[in-house]
């Protein structure tokens, strides 16, 4: 099983973040890299993961990662279990009704056993952490 | 073509999207300049900077939005001059750039009064995110602080000292608050309501001069009284920011202002002015809604369609320090050119007050302070010139959608072009039109497309009706599927699950659904799954919603809370202490909660089986306050003590809640038991409620407090104890099945078809022929009972979810914290 969306591979370091069995099926877990908190999802159904920052921007809460996930319209979703805004998992988007406000995503990719998160370049200080 | 925007506030911002949606044929090229540093921010929600939200939260668009819609968008670069002759702008940058059309929305600056001392130190104005922050860092150095001017902006600016925690006088030259909106009682009441928030009102104060060595000491009056303060803003008025068409030659007001036209065309026609910086028919417009109006008709000239300005509507609805204020039409008409109506409850500070025309026909127009939930019918009454009912009083006894169906049929009766979205200029018909035509049956598509409702969002109670009397009048009569992803009712669902014996989400979805499920349909299920077999739930936890999938209640932060079942409310003094030891060790925040347990606030999800782990080893077990489930069964202590007591309500109240604990359902569930007929329990309240008589319990049902209280109806009279439990049995066994999600008992009943009398015929007289199904599959939930916290305790893999993260097991999340209150902890207040 290979992963990734569509964002340029190019630039891209992959952080492992955790095994596959450590995720709940079709549910999210939260994975610390550095100061930052990322939210991992395995849509078991489809066989797909995605990742998202970890941090809700409507009241500004570390929940995401907690919340429910599913699709809109095919579109994987998930939503912050505070208020139940939902967001885009492809572009993180807001689907509520406040469009303003999305979360930043992240590529995954699974690797035999492992889930890793795609850092870009800019954000990622380290050589060190790659695939 | 070439257009430039000079001024990139709420009005030039709303200029390029107008111009955008409209501009089909993609033939501009839109320049803007702005000369603050940030992007387009809303300037109405300013004072929420200081309650913590930033320049970029207030931002009207992310900063990607100009570039992605080939927008050239110039920040701090103010235009110095306009060459009307060669249709050129020149900003202070050296940028030279020819137009086609020009656009002024320089909107206005702050009036400052011609009086000594305004330029001394500690004196400040109140209108753009700079001011802001000067206002905020020397705030940090000072007390007090006084605001000049008691209007809309001036209490706008009072709000954001207060929140500064400043000592906050506020002084006013008019003999009350809002001169030109309210009349003499709406600012008595209104100034007694900032009173009480500790805001000090001074009337009739005209400021003389600002005295002080190098900063402000203090502000002096007319009347040679002074008052010493360490800070004042300026928020007197605007002044319409006419600089550059004043200096190449545009006519100008001679008070200020661009004049314009019908078109809103200035004195040379290749030059627009809209929002505040214009001057129509002598009148400067002051508010968002009739710049975005403007915005909206020069962006119609410029694409060819011949849209007038007729001058606007100034009606206001606002939120002034937390009080409803609200003026509309002629608010200050006099008392011989109409009838007033007027409304005074000076307990809650209430005000209102309708001018109704000499026959008693029309609404004329009103103030409402401390209440304006019948703001919108009201406007829409007056604006379209409906009847008024006979008792007109009626109109502001009732409030919201009550009202609504008194004026003259409400909703149904506005005509299509009534405006119902101030904001952006949404009418009726174009709501209607898009549920007729577009097909768009919910709010958020609406939204969507017409922009209604996505300013203020005070208008969006009415697009709800007016989209579900469209529905109506289209005939369709919208099936209540649970989401996109089960075209079923609840009940048909629940019928679905037993019959095919489904036990996991994932038969269901493969079964009777599509796509990956969502937040709406995952807790559906699983509550009917819980109904159905009571396995534990945490075998799908991911289809758990938070509380559950934690099992316990997610408060503001992102950490638990966690209430152990106390049966009853009976509780021993060691298991007391358990609870005070817990609490201290884990540091958690104690309430006694308003169903007589005890709450523990702050926990970390990594705490949570280490507390239960305490909690049930000394004899404690999950009390479910976080579930759609049986809650608790409240008790008096009946009379095993009470002098009055007929029964022992406690003994009873303990079998309810141990029969029916843990029992999941469409919605929580409340229970009490009294042991006589003064009801020291409040039974009738609750989902169930048993009180005892005489000769035996008296059995009501589908009372519930919350934000619709409703007391239970009596189901049956003078019953024994196994009769009473086998109605109950009954009774949530039937709700169970048959309640849509998220419906309480009490809704339950109301919709059900024969209401209270249907229900008795079915639990009492059994007319179904159901009941002894009904009780059977209650035993069989009864049965299954298992506590959930001590599955997890138990259960390593269990423990392992746990975690705030799963990289780093044990940590905590390093973004919580907490702030002391009353010696104990509390979160810290979102922003």
């Amino acid at each position: 099983m290979n992963y990734s969306t569509t964002q340029d591979v190019q630039d891209i370091q992959w952080y492992p973040a955790c095994m596959i069995t450590d995720v709940p099926e079709n549910g999210g877990v939260c994975v610390k890299y550095k100061e930052e908190q990322i939210a991992l999802f395995h849509f078991a159904r489809r066989g797909e993961w995605y990742a998202s920052q970890n941090l809700c921007p409507h009241r500004r809460q570390m929940a995401i990662s907690r919340g429910m996930i599913g699709s809109q319209c095919g579109e994987p979703k998930v939503a912050c279990p505070l208020h139940k805004k939902t967001f885009s998992l492809i572009d993180g988007r807001c689907l509520s009704d406040e469009e303003d406000c999305g979360i930043k995503t992240y590529p995954v990719k699974v690797v035999d056993e492992y889930v890793y998160i795609g850092i870009a370049g800019e954000e990622n200080g380290s050589e060190a952490i790659c695939a | 073509m070439k257009i430039i925007v000079i001024g990139n506030g709420m009005v030039g911002h709303k200029f390029c999207e107008k111009l955008l949606t409209r501009d089909k044929k993609a033939e501009f090229q839109i320049t803007v300049f702005g000369e603050e540093p940030y992007r387009a921010y809303n300037r109405v929600h300013l004072s929420e900077y200081f309650s913590g939200k930033t320049a970029e939260d207030l931002s009207l668009v992310d900063r990607h939005w100009y570039a992605s819609n080939k927008i050239e968008l110039y920040l701090d670069d103010a235009v110095v001059e306009i060459d009307k002759y060669n249709k050129t702008a020149i900003s202070s940058m050296g940028r030279k750039l020819p137009y086609d059309f020009l656009v002024l929305a320089t909107g206005s600056a702050p009036f400052v009064p011609d009086i000594p001392g305004t330029s001394k130190y500690g004196v400040f104005v109140y209108r753009t995110i700079d001011d802001l922050e000067l206002i905020t860092s020397y705030a940090d150095k000072a007390k007090k602080a006084v605001v000049i001017g008691g209007g809309l902006l001036g209490l706008e600016a009072t709000k954001a000292l207060k929140d500064l925690n400043l000592e906050t006088h506020v002084v006013e030259f008019a003999p009350r608050l809002m001169p030109r909106q309210l009349d003499e009682s709406g600012a008595e009441f209104l100034k007694t309501k900032l009173e009480h928030m500790g805001i000090h009102v001074h009337l009739n104060k005209t400021a003389s001069s600002v005295s002080g060595k190098e900063k402000v000491e203090a502000l002096e009056f007319k009347d040679n009284s002074k008052l010493e303060s360490d800070m004042v803003v300026i928020s007197a008025g605007i002044k319409p920011r006419d600089e550059l068409a004043r200096d190449c030659g545009l006519r100008v007001g001679p008070r200020g202002g661009v004049i314009v036209n019908h078109k809103l065309q200035t004195s040379d026609p290749y030059i627009y002015a809209i929002g505040e910086c214009a001057l129509f028919e002598g009148m400067v417009y002051g508010l968002v809604a009739p710049g975005y109006e403007m915005a909206d008709i020069v962006a119609s000239q410029l694409t060819g369609t011949d849209k007038a300005f007729r001058g606007f509507d100034m009606s206001t609805k606002l939120k002034l320090l937390g009080v409803d204020v609200a003026s509309f039409g002629d608010a200050l008409a006099m008392e011989n050119e109409c009838r007033t109506i007027v409304f005074e409850d000076r307990v809650w500070g209430i005000y209102k007050r309708l001018n109704v025309s000499p026959d008693g026909k029309h609404l004329l127009g009103g103030i409402l302070v401390g209440d304006a939930s019948a703001y919108n019918i009201l406007l829409q009454t007056y604006q379209n010139g409906l009847a008024l009912p006979q008792n007109a009083e009626d109109l502001f006894m009732k409030s919201g959608a009550a009202a609504g169906k008194i004026a003259g049929g409400g909703i149904a009766a506005l005509p299509n072009a009534a405006l119902i979205c101030s904001c952006e200029g949404v009418s009726k018909g174009a709501i209607c039109c898009t549920v007729k035509d577009q097909g768009i049956y919910d709010l958020d598509g609406v939204k969507k497309i017409t922009k209604a409702g996505t300013g203020c969002g005070g208008c969006i109670p009415m697009i709800k009706d007016i989209i579900s009397e469209t529905l109506k009048e289209l005939g369709k009569k919208i099936k209540p599927a649970i989401c996109e992803h089960f075209d079923y009712r609840r009940q048909e669902l629940f019928d679905l699950v037993k019959v095919h014996g489904i036990k996991t989400f994932d038969e269901a979805l493969d079964k009777f659904g599509n796509g990956a499920g969502c937040e709406v349909c995952k807790p559906v299920v699983a509550s009917i799954l819980a109904s159905a077999w009571n396995e534990l739930i945490l075998k799908q936890a991911t289809i758990q919603d938070t509380n559950d999938r934690y099992l316990a209640n997610i408060q503001k932060g992102g950490t638990y809370s966690v209430v152990p079942r106390i049966p009853g409310g009976e509780i021993t003094p060691d298991k007391l202490i358990v609870i005070g030891r817990v609490a201290k060790k884990y540091n958690l925040y104690t309430k006694i909660t308003g169903a007589q347990r005890i709450d523990m606030f702050g926990a970390h999800v990594s705490e949570l089986p280490l507390i239960w782990e305490e909690l049930i080893e000394a004899g404690f077990e999950s009390g479910h306050a976080y579930g759609k489930a049986l809650r608790t069964v409240k008790s008096c202590v009946g009379s095993t003590w009470c002098r009055f007591g007929l029964h022992d309500s406690v003994s009873f109240a303990i079998r309810i809640e141990e029969r029916y604990r843990g029992l999941r359902a469409p919605h929580k569930i409340k229970s009490a038991v009294s042991g006589c007929v003064r009801e020291c329990a409040e039974a009738q309240s609750k989902d169930f409620g048993i009180i005892a008589t005489e000769k035996g319990w008296n059995l009501f049902v589908g009372g519930n407090g919350g934000s619709k209280p409703q007391h239970a109806l009596l189901l049956a009279s003078d019953i024994d104890e196994k009769t009473c439990i086998r109605y109950v049995d009954r009774f949530l066994m039937f709700y169970i099945k048959t309640a849509d999600p998220l419906t309480r008992t009490a809704t339950w009943i109301n919709k059900m078809e024969g209401g209270i009398d249907y229900l008795q015929n079915v639990i009492v007289n059994d007319s179904l022929g159901i009941g002894a199904q009904l009780e059977a599959e209650m035993q069989n939930l009864v049965d299954h009972y298992k506590c959930e916290w001590k599955e997890v305790v138990e259960s390593p893999a269990l423990r392992k979810h746990f975690n705030h993260f799963i990289n780093q097991p044990g940590e905590k999340d390093p973004n919580v914290r907490f702030e002391e209150l009353r010696g104990q902890k509390k979160a810290v207040d979102w922003k």
